[in-house]
Parts: C-alpha cells; sequence; structure tokens
C-alpha cells in the first residue's frame, strides 16, 4: 500500500518537473533583439560603483593595491562633490583569484547592487569570465591592467596598455638596443602565450630570432632547468612574461647561474613597483620593465598622487602601473559620465570618444572606437632604491591597436 | 529536505556497518518516508524557490545543485565505498567541456569556429577530435559516458591492482593536477585558462534571457532529483550492502568469494557519470568551463561539501555541498575582505564536533529522546558519541 503511496508522489513530482519545463520557453538564439539589461539605480542622491578584485587566493597581492587606488579616486572625487551632484557609494566583492566567482559577483553587483559601472579585474580569465556577463547586461566595466589585446567588448573600457603600447615599444627598445636574439620565459596561461605569438611574428619581421621559449605553471618556483636553458643559449637578451611568485624564484636563480643584467637583460611586463619590493632589488637592480607609468613618472599629476597615496595607505608603499591605471578609470568615467549629462550607459558609451585626462602617468584620451585609451609607452630601469627610472618613451602617446591592425607583421595574428 | 533520510533512526550518524539496513526490516515504512521526502524536495527546490528567489540568486542555486551532484556521487564512493576520490574535478571537467565544445559549436553555427581558436590557435579549420561535438547525439551522451569509460579504465586499472586508501586519493589528486596542465597548455584549441567562455545558446535557447535561465534551473533541479532516486535505489539495493561491505572490511569480502575490485568500480564509474553531468549541466547555468573548476582545489572543494554534510548519508552530501557553496556566495557578500578565515573556522567546526557532519545533528536529535532512556542504563551520551567517531573509517 505505502509503496503505491511512494509512487503516485514520485509521478506527481515528476509531472510537476516536466510542466515546469514545458511552460517555460523563452526567446531562441535567433530571435533579434536581446535582452534589455539592467538599469542602474541612480534614484537617490548617492550613485553606486561597483568594485571586483580578488581580496583572497593568489591574485590578492596584487589586487588589492589596485582597490586601494579606486577606493582612493573615489573618495577624492567624492571631496570634490562626487558625479553630477551624487556621491559616489563603492559597493565591493571579492573575486577570490577564481574565474566563475568572478561572473558570479559581477552578476550580483549588476542585477541585485545595480550598480552604474563596475571597476577591477586583472587576469585575462576573469575579464574573459565577466565579459559576457556585462554584455548581457549592458553594463560597463573599466578594467585596469595591461592585457594581450585582440579583445573590444562594447561594455569594457580598457584602461590599461594593450600589446602595442608595452610589448610593441619593449621589443622596439631591444631593437635600437641592437638586440639580435632573444628567449622568452613566461607563466603558463593565456596572456604569456598570446604575447609570444606577437613577440615571435615581431622578432621575424625584424630580423631577431627567438632562440628558445619556455612556460613555467604559475606559481611555480622551479627554475634550474628553464635558466639553464636561457644561460646555454647565448641569447641577447630574455623576453618575461611570468607573473606573480614565479619572478621571485626565476630572478634569484638567474642571477645564482651567473647571468647579469648587463650581459643579458630581462625585460618583464609583469613586474612593477610592488613586485620590485617583494622579489629582492639585489636580484633586479639594472633590469628592464615596460609599462606606462613608472612611481618616478615626473609631472605635478604624479606628485599628488603618489602624496595621496601615501598618506591614505603608509609612506612605504609604492604605487605601480596598473594601481595609476585603476585610479585614472574612476576618472575617466566621472568625465565621461559628466559630459554625457547621464549615468545611462549607451550615453556614456556615446560621450566616451575624445576624453582627456591629465594622468599620473600623462595626458590620456580615451578612444571612442576601440575603448582602449592612448597612453605613453615607458622603458624603465630598475634601481638599488627599488625604484624604477625611466630610459626610454615614446615621446607622445601610442593610439591603441588592440588587434595590431596597423602593424604589417601582424597580420597572420588575428 | 531532510525527511529523506534513508537510514533507520538508530544508524544515521556514522557509516557504522548496521547503517543500511536490510530494506526488509523496515522497507515499506523507509519507502514511504523516502517518497514523501522526495515530493517535499520537488515542491521545495521547484515551487518554493523559484517563487522566493530572484533570478539572480536562482541561477546561483542551479550552480550549488550541480556541486550537489558531484556530492551525491562522491557520497556513494566514498561514503559507501570508502575510496576517498580527491579527483571528481577529472569528471566534472570532462562532462562539462563535452558540453561546452558542442554549445560553442552550436554558437559558432555550421562550418563555423569558436572565437578563441582564430585569436590564440590561428586554426584555419576545427581539430578532429572537435568534430564530433557538433552534433548534439554525440555530444549529449558524452557528458556522461566519456566520464564514465575514463572512470572504467582507470578504475579497472587501479582496484585489481588493490590500489587504496591514501594512495587512490593521491592518485586521484594527480589525474586533476594532470588534467589542468594539459587544457592550460593546448589553449589554441581548448582555451587556456581563460577556459570555454561566452556561451551564448543552450539548444536554440538564448541563455541571456531569463525564462530560459530558470527552465535551466528547473533542468538542473529535476536531474538532481532524480540522481538522488538512483543513489538510494543503488545503496537500499543488495549492491548497496556489498559495496558498505567492501568498505568496512575488504579482505573479508574476498573470502567470502565476491570480487571487491568490481564492487569498487560500479561505485566509482556511477561517481563518475554524476560528477560528468553536473558538469555538463554546470555550464548553461554559469556559462563557463575552465581549468580553474576543475584542478585539485575543486576537487578537495567538492569532497569538504560532503564531508561537512555526512558523507555516509544520502541526503547529507546534497545539503553539505549546498551548505558550503552557499556560506561561501554569503559570507564573501559580507565580509569581503575576511570571508576566508570565516569559512575555514566553520569546517575546522564541523570537523572537530560534527565528525558526521551536518546528517548527525538530525540524527542526534532523534537520538536524544533514545538516549534518554539509555543514560538511565548508564549509558552516557559523551561515551556514545565517542563510541561513534571511533567507528568513523579512515578513507
Amino acid at each position: 500500500m505505502s509503496l503505491l503511496w511512494g509512487r503516485r508522489i514520485l509521478a506527481g513530482a515528476m509531472t510537476l518537473v516536466a510542466a515546469a519545463a514545458m511552460t517555460a520557453c523563452g526567446s531562441k538564439t535567433s530571435d533579434e533583439g536581446g535582452t534589455a539589461g539592467v538599469t542602474a539605480d541612480v534614484s537617490g542622491d548617492t550613485v553606486k560603483v561597483g568594485l571586483l578584485n580578488s581580496l583572497s587566493g593568489t591574485m590578492a597581492i596584487s589586487e588589492v593595491t589596485v582597490r586601494d587606488s579606486i577606493m582612493l579616486a573615489v573618495e577624492e572625487i567624492n571631496a570634490a562633490g562626487g558625479v553630477l551632484g551624487k556621491k559616489i557609494q563603492p559597493v565591493g566583492e571579492d573575486g577570490a583569484s577564481d574565474w566563475p566567482t568572478f561572473a558570479e559577483k559581477a552578476e550580483k553587483l549588476l542585477s541585485e547592487d545595480r550598480v552604474a559601472a563596475v571597476f577591477g579585474c586583472w587576469t585575462s580569465a576573469s575579464r574573459k569570465a565577466v565579459k559576457p556577463v556585462f554584455e548581457k547586461n549592458k553594463a560597463l566595466l573599466f578594467y585596469p591592467v595591461q592585457y594581450e589585446g585582440l579583445e573590444q567588448s562594447p561594455y569594457i573600457f580598457y584602461t590599461g596598455a594593450t600589446t602595442n603600447q608595452q610589448i610593441v615599444p619593449g621589443l622596439d627598445y631591444l631593437k635600437a638596443q641592437g638586440t639580435k636574439s632573444i628567449y622568452l620565459v613566461g607563466s603558463d596561461y593565456v596572456f604569456p602565450r598570446t604575447a609570444n605569438k606577437i613577440i615571435k611574428a615581431y622578432a621575424a619581421a625584424n630580423g631577431m630570432t627567438v632562440v628558445g621559449e619556455d612556460y613555467a605553471p604559475l606559481g611555480s618556483t622551479e627554475f634550474g632547468t628553464i635558466v639553464n636553458k636561457v644561460k646555454s643559449s647565448g641569447a641577447n637578451a630574455v623576453f618575461n612574461t611570468l607573473n606573480g611568485d614565479s619572478n621571485v624564484a626565476f630572478f634569484k636563480e638567474y642571477k645564482s647561474a651567473g647571468l647579469t643584467a648587463a650581459a643579458m637583460p630581462v625585460v618583464s611586463v609583469s613586474i612593477a613597483e610592488e613586485e620590485v619590493k617583494s622579489i629582492g632589488t639585489q636580484y633586479l637592480e639594472g633590469q628592464l620593465t615596460a609599462w606606462n607609468y613608472y612611481q618616478t613618472t615626473p609631472g605635478a599629476a604624479n606628485s599628488k598622487f603618489v602624496a595621496a597615496y601615501k598618506a591614505k595607505y603608509g609612506a612605504d608603499k609604492p604605487t605601480s602601473d596598473p594601481m595609476e591605471a585603476a585610479y585614472v578609470s574612476v576618472y575617466l568615467w566621472k568625465a565621461m559620465v559628466e559630459k554625457a549629462g547621464s549615468f545611462d550607459v549607451e550615453k556614456v558609451r556615446g560621450a566616451s570618444d575624445g576624453i582627456t585626462f591629465d594622468a599620473p602617468e600623462g595626458l590620456v584620451t580615451v578612444d571612442g572606437k576601440t575603448q582602449h585609451i592612448a597612453k605613453t609607452a615607458r622603458i624603465g630601469k630598475i634601481g638599488a632604491d627599488g625604484l624604477i627610472t625611466e630610459v626610454w618613451n615614446s615621446g607622445k602617446p601610442v593610439a591603441p591597436d588592440p588587434y595590431l591592425k596597423t602593424y604589417p607583421w601582424a597580420s597572420g595574428l588575428s | 529536505m531532510t525527511a529523506v533520510t534513508p537510514a533507520p533512526p538508530s544508524t544515521a550518524s556514522a557509516p557504522a556497518p548496521a547503517d543500511s539496513a536490510p530494506p526488509s526490516r523496515s522497507g515499506g515504512r523507509s519507502r514511504l518516508r523516502a517518497a514523501v521526502g522526495f515530493a517535499f524536495g520537488a515542491a521545495l527546490l521547484f515551487a518554493v524557490a523559484p517563487l522566493a528567489l530572484s533570478d539572480f540568486r536562482l541561477a546561483l542555486l542551479a550552480k550549488y545543485l550541480c556541486v550537489a551532484m558531484v556530492a551525491v556521487g562522491i557520497g556513494i564512493a566514498w561514503g559507501r565505498g570508502g575510496m576517498l576520490t580527491l579527483g571528481q574535478g577529472v569528471f566534472f571537467g570532462l562532462g562539462g567541456y563535452a558540453m561546452a565544445m558542442h554549445l560553442k559549436l552550436a554558437d559558432a553555427g555550421p562550418g563555423g569556429m569558436p572565437d578563441f581558436m582564430q585569436l590564440y590557435g590561428q586554426l584555419d579549420e576545427l581539430p578532429v577530435w572537435w568534430r564530433p561535438f557538433a552534433s548534439p547525439w554525440f555530444a549529449l551522451p558524452a557528458t556522461v559516458l566519456l566520464p564514465m569509460a575514463f572512470a572504467f579504465g582507470l578504475g579497472s586499472l587501479v582496484f585489481r591492482r588493490r590500489v587504496r586508501g591514501a594512495y587512490f586519493a593521491i592518485l586521484s589528486q594527480a589525474l586533476a593536477a594532470a588534467l589542468v596542465i594539459l587544457l592550460i597548455g593546448q589553449q589554441g584549441t581548448t582555451g587556456g585558462t581563460n577556459g570555454l567562455t561566452d556561451i551564448q545558446g543552450f539548444f536554440g535557447y538564448d541563455l541571456d534571457d531569463p525564462v530560459n535561465q530558470r527552465t535551466v534551473y528547473f533542468i538542473i533541479a529535476g536531474v538532481l532529483l532524480a540522481l538522488l532516486a538512483l543513489a538510494r535505489q543503488l545503496i537500499h539495493s543488495r549492491y548497496g550492502e556489498l559495496l558498505v561491505a567492501v568498505r568496512d572490511s575488504e579482505e573479508r569480502v574476498r573470502f567470502l568469494g565476491y570480487d571487491p575490485a568490481s564492487v569498487k568500480l560500479v561505485a566509482y564509474v556511477v561517481a563518475a557519470g554524476m560528477a560528468g553531468l553536473a558538469g555538463a549541466l554546470f555550464v548553461p547555468a554559469v556559462g563557463i568551463i575552465s581549468p580553474a573548476l576543475i584542478g585539485i582545489v575543486p576537487s578537495i572543494e567538492f569532497v569538504i561539501g560532503v564531508a561537512v554534510g555526512g558523507r555516509a548519508t544520502l541526503l547529507g552530501p546534497v545539503l553539505g555541498a549546498v551548505a558550503v557553496a552557499w556560506a561561501r556566495t554569503a559570507l564573501s557578500e559580507r565580509f569581503p575582505g575576511t570571508w576566508t578565515y570565516l569559512q575555514g573556522l566553520l569546517f575546522v567546526v564541523v570537523v572537530a564536533f560534527l565528525p558526521g557532519g551536518l546528517a548527525a545533528l538530525w540524527a542526534l536529535a532523534r537520538r536524544r529522546d533514545v538516549g534518554e532512556e539509555q543514560s538511565r542504563r548508564g549509558w552516557s551520551a559523551l561515551g556514545r558519541r565517542r563510541a561513534e567517531r571511533a567507528e568513523v573509517p579512515t578513507a
């Protein structure tokens, strides 16, 4: 008897499942128009913005400094009267160095908190994970880190460098120094692999030879083999796209193998002031970096930024390129909103072209078409004091070219 | 939902041998209870949750339920079979990638290629091993059969050679690590660390549409209930008895004339199939599958959920997985800076004070009545709890 009852209840539940599934028939992929997206809640006298950075996990050490810089900009803007008369109310979420978590938190910021814009993400993987979320909700992300290019989402503003503003100038500098052969060392993920693809295309067109290419898993600290290969390769220079902790192990091994900045310089694209501090200047002195900003970059805007940052977070805290790009991104958003006279995403996007800002790194200009910004490329040398001093710059801001369309050698890349 | 506790009241907490009493003893009553619990769970998932939760929260619940499916499998393999499967991420990943590959190809249209292949791989045509996934008739069964086949191959080798305990756990971990390294290395054809992202459609339906997201949730909830029903059948069958026997004393079972290797293999393969199905459904629910979801850390997290919930019960793993995932979201939203400490504390508390998991709470509450009577006969509640703890076998 009870068995029969059980079956009946089971059958009832199954019918419910089927019914629920049948009634719900949403739009097909072939349908035109798409979804409406969320609208930000700007009814009060504050406007919410989302801060999406990893506060835990492997990326936290870097991303926390970005969060601090965004907070600095928000406080400065609020002290000066806010945006369109509204104070900015930051809503922080932890991406936890985990890409699906980034997507989850982005969705939460947009649909629950209804923020007007989100600032954050660091790794390419986290950006790729949130990109569909922002495109679906038709909301804005400001991404403050140099990256591998080959992307142009209508709902992302890229305030860090794309490849032609960092990697290509780095290669130009090496070429001008007479470098004939280079060795590529990188962490095993998308940015280094894509960067190295570009470097190889550049090298082939510019008479350089790539004598080796090696990848280490993210977080790997085992570099004996790779450094030995680098040493025996006899390359003129090393192009380093390692990220995070691996740099510590790599440079220690590099020095103990007897390799020097004078004989075989290493150009790094992921080592900024913060990382120099943790790796140790004794291993890095004389090595090169490619960025768009250094703490030592001259100018009144930078003196003000550095002083404000140190006053808020401590005199021993350095400022770096991604931090500066994050700081700038908040001001750029403010300028776009004020030009548009509205927080409406489409109006803000429409107003973006030609927005300029006197940033700590120098004058930057938003390119409305690619939603990247024009910025000056700077090659720096790491000094004994842990600061990076500029040895070369591009003279004027370099227009962003995320797909490298203006470089004939890159025609096969995208 | 706790109503579906299948085991008789006296033994619900620790995986003691008497845990799965022969169905004949309390068969009818237990079956009715299970059916009522099942209906209650269905009502909760199909009526209460969709009404009470916003689209965003419902989508999160869908994600948690996928984790819960993996947990059901681990409950069978580890809780019942004693195999500490620290590498379920591999099967979750195989299922997830199989589904994502199909959906990416469907998005790209006939003859099209996924966007990342042109960006990172500069491929002129689709790699051979991608091609079969264009057909849903291949891809859909593959999400379950591929992990099962893999588990079968691996399990046949491992269990025959009597690899078990820590060695089995380490082997599982190594596999998870190996799969991640393989996927990251083949960036041009697998998307590397980014994984497969930006999935637009699910068999012709636009995943951006909240209505379709809701449908995906219903499918996931339905599949989870079906898996629970399947797990219950398995646990209460003769095979279920044998599995527990192998867990508790493999040698004795061998002397009785059974082949423990085949018994374990079945549980392992079933768990792998459930993890694969979970991975496949995770993709439309969350819109991403990446190596970060299937490596060592997520594999351990699957097991943590099961341990927190109580591994030897039917519902414990499900509740534990959902509770851990939900706590992760809730804590990290409330305390973005310090939530990892709170989560760690939570695990310590559960492991230290509730070795049988959350399911033990239920049993504890029920036993209090019985316990009072027993303590009059000279049993101290503490002593009994100690005895229970000692019974939890080491994996």
